[in-house]
């Protein structure tokens, strides 16, 4: 028989992290599904679903704070959210379902780690920084330093996700959200990605930043294509250099969901999209 | 562990592994097979439930998490007289195999005590997590669109 | 009236409630569960089975195919599948050990204990591998079934034509994908006796199986359909093989025993619908008038016959589609392959034929500049035509007002005009189909069948029908009532549906081939006939007046100088004096069918529905998503006998359609399926599907009750065509294999 620790405090969790080795479950939407599908499950369980404080989304200067046990529902709902991290809304809103959407969390999604995780493009576009805590306190680790293989992350054994710190969009930033899944709902994605630009009126880019998912061993920046494009004009030639850029920078495969020729064209096709609004 | 349940307003108190399916425990621990098991993995929707008001896959919930919920089932959404949305449902032919529709049920009770007034289009959103395989979800928003109309008037 | 009316369902109530049981939600005290081990391999002999020391294996049972005590085969056409295997295996998830235990776990953890070595055989995987005999699995040359259809001569016809149009098309696999998985319950009485409950189609079916396989006569089986959560022709055949386990195990272990599937094992175990390449050649007069064509078909039977001759003889005699053409010669084979078993799915055959058919002439409507509307109005089959197996259509044709109305209602013409100048990246196209589908058994089937139904008027003065029609989903319990209720003149409340059980209820013939309504219907409508006979005989005896001067209508009986007597009082005093009075019927064919088995020439089918569809796209031209933005189907069914059901019928088999064309696929390696889940294999979600439009056209059939066809598979014929039509309208792609998927669309774009 298992043993679930059910914890309604920080401290009692960290404190159970450090004693002994457990398994987090949050919302157990991934968790759930790989025991159901022949996965035996671990002796040791440490349930953080009572954790309220792990729910809050809080403005704190340029930055909103956000609780890693936010329910997607809850991010879809917030007025900050809404206001600030558009772009997160819509990756929110193409998560599973209703039910996933109600069940499954954001600290969740990022520990998991899966390349195809919807709202890992948008965290890695906007740079944010992730809250870890154990019992030896609170650490901040950028986001994308926090992958470090194909569902490797530098979480320590005994640490949990608190939350994340996502930089407030501003006025002038345009951001988007694509997801390319197998179907309009309860889709895993073939390829995802977020953009966030500042572009000015003589359409020269002044900032842009790209996350991608599905097109990796884990969601990834795409340094050289945002290279390409800062400081640029947005022509013709450059939305080409930039389609062109972007298929080559990206390494995804054939799986049973979808070929790499397909996520590359795609992925190409998707940032001139992006940019041909400007 | 023991486990305090509130399903369809009548307390329980079960005697299971803490990581136990709440559908096998509602199924099986409970007697009450109304809720349905189609796929086991949170794509299907037919072991859909409230858990505290919120809709979810009780295939994915262990039971550990729910101790002292209140939980809806299909069986909880009527006394003796059918509930506005289940009359639709027959009246629209909604049902055919009927295995799903436990789940789509209370998916569209969901979107109803949310949204009274839902668009047809919000309505296909609302049961995007419930896979039908036998109606072509016409007739089901047919229903549930009914049932909204209805509670207005 | 009751026919034509859409009546609620009369199960309905059960199934908004959780009240309807299915057979994962029975159980009994001292139930055991079973479990599968099966093959991991696509062809070899098993050269040991290993049972772990570690384990205690006198908890469980364990049945192999030694156990089977008369014939370890899976009766149907030939006696080639074995219950279970003996040292070959032939495909991955062929069922070589079964267990029972007292639960669910120990039975899981007792086949974890056992292993199973193999010496691998080449294997066969596709129908090319088949053909060059990769590897021996049936025969000499890996063919199950050839047949042939001649008609004319294409030799000579094709020297005159204009123009001739050569395509090569290829549909792959597709998964019934009930809801419920597969599960029975079977209990062996002391006598030795065998209960089987469960989900299923054809209660008979499972009850011979059974027979043969435990040599029992027909009293000592009893099959019981359990509410059926989804079948589509995946539980017409299969439920024989998880029944017969179950009766092994319990059998042997003397408790009643549960199987029911997970999803991922009924997904790789189960049967599915058989892949096909189909080739046409097609010569024409240059303005499109049809003068000869050749169709290749070659289907994927899988590794052992099942169904496959009679899914492949559907698909030769549709191969051509609803059109004439004097000089047509059809070649169909069904090979093996190592793969699981395909078998019955909604349409059996035709949806392959009718997707290879109708790109066909979207080819040639391309190649020859003519509209696609104008080349079918030009050779659809029309009242005295005569089809590719020469059977001359006297009657219920709709085929002009099937094709009209889609057309008219989606402003065909004028939308193939508006959408060819794209002004975004997102292309939209119009699609069309036109298609028919022949109700009940091919040829001489529904003869040798000769369906049986009865009903009975009982104690409380209500009448029962007793068929073994199984209510799946698609509306039997109601229909048959309004039929029953319609015929007697009495009130449906009146009329009630009996237990599918086969100890009760005669053997009507299986739950398939779109029968139910309009073969076994009649007979319904023709025992009804007699029971209204019968009690008409006793009133008037009683009355004392000439039967000829008894009517029933609106539930009441009239006869001359005599009150009014309510239906239901007198049935009751009738069943006190006389017993219970119980009518039966039996299927026989409408005259002047003839059929000549041997050179596959004459009535295919007592008569054949008809639809069009039109499905409208818009394509993501960055993305290559297709997005259906509209469907409007019409279906010539001869009569709905219940209209709301009939349009459900309609929209289901549509999105089934819909799925089969866009995104249902399943991906294999090693003859081994890797996306068995419902979150790899792709069904279309309320989100991928539009509003439909659905249109019901009654050209009666003279033979049917009331007047009504087959419906049940044509709505799953014509969906695919009409969506990959309107997505080479939409963006010049021309996708000859489906689903097609962005990917597909994009390397078609390419190849451009
Ligand atoms: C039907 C279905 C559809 C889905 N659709 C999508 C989709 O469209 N897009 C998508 O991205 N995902 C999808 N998912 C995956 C899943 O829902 C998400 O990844 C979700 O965010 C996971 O959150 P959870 O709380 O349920 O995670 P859990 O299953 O509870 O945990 C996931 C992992 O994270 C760890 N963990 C969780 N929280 C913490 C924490 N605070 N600190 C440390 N470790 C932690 C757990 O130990 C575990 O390893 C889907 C899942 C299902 C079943
Ligand atoms: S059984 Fe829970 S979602 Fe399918
Ligand atoms: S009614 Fe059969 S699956 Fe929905």
């Amino acid at each position: 028989m298992n043993t679930v620790y059910s914890v309604k405090e920080l401290n009692e969790a960290y404190k159970i992290l450090s004693q002994e080795s457990v398994k987090v479950i949050a919302g157990g939407t991934d968790l759930m599904v790989f025991y159901s599908s022949g996965l035996s499950l671990p002796k040791k369980i440490l349930d953080i679903w009572q954790l309220n404080e792990l729910r809050n989304i809080n403005e704190e200067g340029d930055y909103l704070k956000i609780g890693s046990l936010c329910t997607y529902t809850q991010l879809i709902n917030d007025e900050r959210v809404k206001h600030f991290a558009p772009c997160l809304v819509s990756a929110s809103k193409t998560i599973g379902a209703v039910q996933i959407q109600n069940r499954g969390t954001l600290g969740g999604n990022i520990v998991n780690g899966s390349p195809a995780g919807d709202s890992l493009p948008v965290l890695a576009a906007f740079d944010v920084k992730l809250e870890i805590g154990s019992l030896n306190g609170i650490r901040q680790v950028p986001f994308n330093s926090f992958y470090t293989g194909y569902r490797q992350t530098v979480l320590a054994e005994n640490e949990l996700l608190l939350g994340i710190l996502l930089p407030k969009q501003k006025d002038r930033e345009k951001s988007e959200f694509y997801k390319v899944g197998t179907r309009a709902a309860q889709a895993i994605s073939k390829v995802v990605i977020a953009f966030r630009a500042i572009v000015n009126a003589e359409k020269k880019i002044e900032f842009i930043a790209i996350g991608l998912g599905s097109v990796a061993p884990t969601v990834i920046r795409a340094t050289k294509t945002e290279t390409l494009l800062n400081g640029a004009e947005i022509t013709f030639d450059l939305i080409e250099q930039a389609r062109v850029q972007l298929s080559q920078e990206i390494v995804p495969i054939d799986d049973i969901r979808s070929t790499e020729h397909y996520r590359r064209v795609v992925t190409g096709n998707l940032i001139a999209k992006f940019l041909r609004v400007f | 562990m023991s486990v305090q349940l509130n399903i369809n307003n009548k307390d329980y108190v079960v005697e299971v592994a803490p990581m136990k399916r709440l559908l096998d425990v509602l199924r099986e621990d409970i007697g009450l097979t109304g809720t349905k098991e189609g796929c086991g993995e949170g794509e299907c929707g037919a072991c859909s439930v409230f858990i505290d008001g919120s809709v979810v896959n009780s295939c994915l919930v262990p039971v550990c998490q729910t101790n002292g919920s209140k939980i809806t089932t299909v069986e909880g959404l009527s006394n003796n007289e059918l509930s506005k949305l289940q009359q639709a449902f027959i009246d629209c032919n909604a049902a055919q195999c009927g295995i799903c529709i436990p789940g789509m049920l209370i998916a569209a009770q969901a979107l109803l005590d949310l949204n009274p007034n839902p668009s047809r289009g919000e309505i296909r959103e609302a049961i995007a997590g419930n896979l039908c395989r036998c109606t072509g979800y016409m007739k089901i928003v047919d229903a549930i669109e009914i049932a909204a109309t209805a509670n207005k008037g | 009236m009751a026919v034509g009316k859409s009546i609620t369902r009369t199960e309905g109530r059960d199934k908004v409630t959780g009240k309807a049981k299915y057979i994962d939600d029975y159980t009994c005290p001292d139930m055991w569960y079973g479990k599968t081990l099966r093959s991991e391999i696509a062809h070899g002999r098993i050269i040991s089975i290993n049972f772990s020391d570690s384990f205690d294996w006198s908890q469980v049972v364990v049945v192999d195919y030694k156990d089977i005590p008369v014939k370890n085969l899976v009766a149907l056409i030939f006696d080639d599948q074995p219950l279970l295997a003996e040292s070959v295996v032939k495909h991955v998830g062929e069922p070589i050990i079964l267990i029972a235990a007292p639960s669910k776990e120990l039975a899981e953890r007792a086949i974890k204990n056992i292993e199973i070595t193999y010496e691998a055989f080449p294997a066969a995987l596709s129908i090319e591998e088949s053909l060059s005999v990769k590897a021996k699995i049936f025969g000499d040359d890996n063919i199950f079934k050839h047949y042939t259809i001649t008609r004319g001569s294409v030799a000579d016809a094709f020297q005159s034509a204009e123009i001739v149009v050569e395509g090569s098309y290829f549909v792959g696999h597709q998964e019934q994908l009930y809801i419920e998985t597969n599960g029975v319950i079977a209990t062996t009485k002391k006598d030795g006796s065998i209960i089987i409950q469960g989900s299923m189609q054809c209660p008979y079916y499972i009850h011979r199986a059974i027979k043969e396989i435990f040599g029992l006569s027909d009293e000592q089986v009893v099959v019981i359909q359990t509410v059926t959560g989804g079948g589509f022709g995946g539980k017409e055949d299969f439920p024989s093989v998880v029944a017969g386990h179950a009766a092994l195990l319990s059998r042997k272990c003397g408790h009643p025993v549960k199987i029911v599937y997970e999803r991922g094992e009924d997904f790789a175990a189960s049967t599915k619908r058989h892949p096909a390449l189909i080739k046409h050649r097609t010569g024409l007069t240059r303005d499109g008038q049809l003068l000869a064509t050749e169709v290749d078909i070659t289907f994927d039977g899988g590794a052992y016959c099942t169904l496959s001759p009679v899914v492949l003889s559907r698909g030769v005699i549709h191969a051509i589609g609803p059109y004439k053409c004097p000089n047509v010669k059809i070649n169909g084979s069904v090979v093996a392959t190592n793969t699981p078993p395909n078998g019955a799915f909604r349409g059996f055959g035709v949806p392959q034929a009718c997707f290879a058919g109708e790109m066909h002439m979207e080819k040639i409507a391309k190649t020859l500049g003519i509209s696609s509307v104008e080349l079918r109005r030009k050779n659809m089959l029309r009242e005295g035509d005569i089809t590719s197996t020469g059977q001359k259509l006297l009657y219920s044709v709709g085929t002009q007002e099937v094709l009209d109305t889609v057309i008219e209602r989606s402003d065909y013409l004028s939308r193939v005009e508006e959408y060819k100048n794209p002004s975004d990246n997102k292309c939209r196209g119009i699609g069309l189909s036109f298609f028919y589908h022949g109700g009940g058994f091919t040829g001489s089937g529904e003869e040798k069948i000769k369906g049986k139904a009865a009903v009975e008027l009982d104690t409380h003065g209500q009448v029962k029908i007793l068929t073994a029609s199984t209510e799946i989903g698609q509306g039997t319990k109601t229909i048959f009532r309004q039929i029953v209720a319609e015929e007697l003149g009495i009130s449906l409340d009146s009329v009630i549906f009996g237990d599918t059980d086969t100890s009760k209820v005669p053997d009507s013939g299986p739950t398939v081939a779109s029968r139910t309504c309009m073969v076994v219907g009649k007979v319904i409508q023709m025992a009804a006939a007699n029971l209204k006979n019968e009690i008409k005989k006793l009133v008037a005896q009683k009355v004392n007046c000439d039967i000829s001067q008894v009517e029933i209508a609106n539930g009441q009986i009239s006869c001359p100088d005599v009150e009014k007597l309510s239906f239901t009082q007198t049935a009751i005093e009738c069943v006190k004096e006389h017993g219970e009075i119980k009518t039966m019927a039996q299927y026989s064919s409408p005259p002047g069918i003839k059929w000549d088995e041997i050179n596959y020439t004459g009535d295919a089918y007592p008569v054949f529905s008809y639809g069009a569809d039109v499905v409208e796209v818009e394509v993501d031209m960055d993305t290559y998503e297709v997005k259906i933005t509209k469907v409007i189907t019409a279906s010539d069914i001869g009569k709905a006998i219940n209209p709301a059901m009939a349009e459900g019928q309609i929209e289901g088999g549509m999105v089934q359609a819909l799925g089969y064309g866009l995104c249902e696929e399943v991906v294999w390696r090693d003859g081994k399926i890797l996306n068995n889940r419902f979150t790899n294999y792709i069904i279309p979600t309320a989100l991928d599907i539009p509003e439909m439009e659905t249109i019901l056209v009654e050209k009666p059939y003279p033979y049917g009750p009331y007047g009504a066809k087959g419906l049940g598979e044509l709505p799953m014929d014509g969906g695919a065509p009409a969506l990959v039509a309107a997505i080479a309208n939409a963006t010049g792609a021309f996708i000859t294999e489906i689903p097609a998927t962005p990917e597909r669309i994009l390397a078609a774009l390419e190849a451009k």
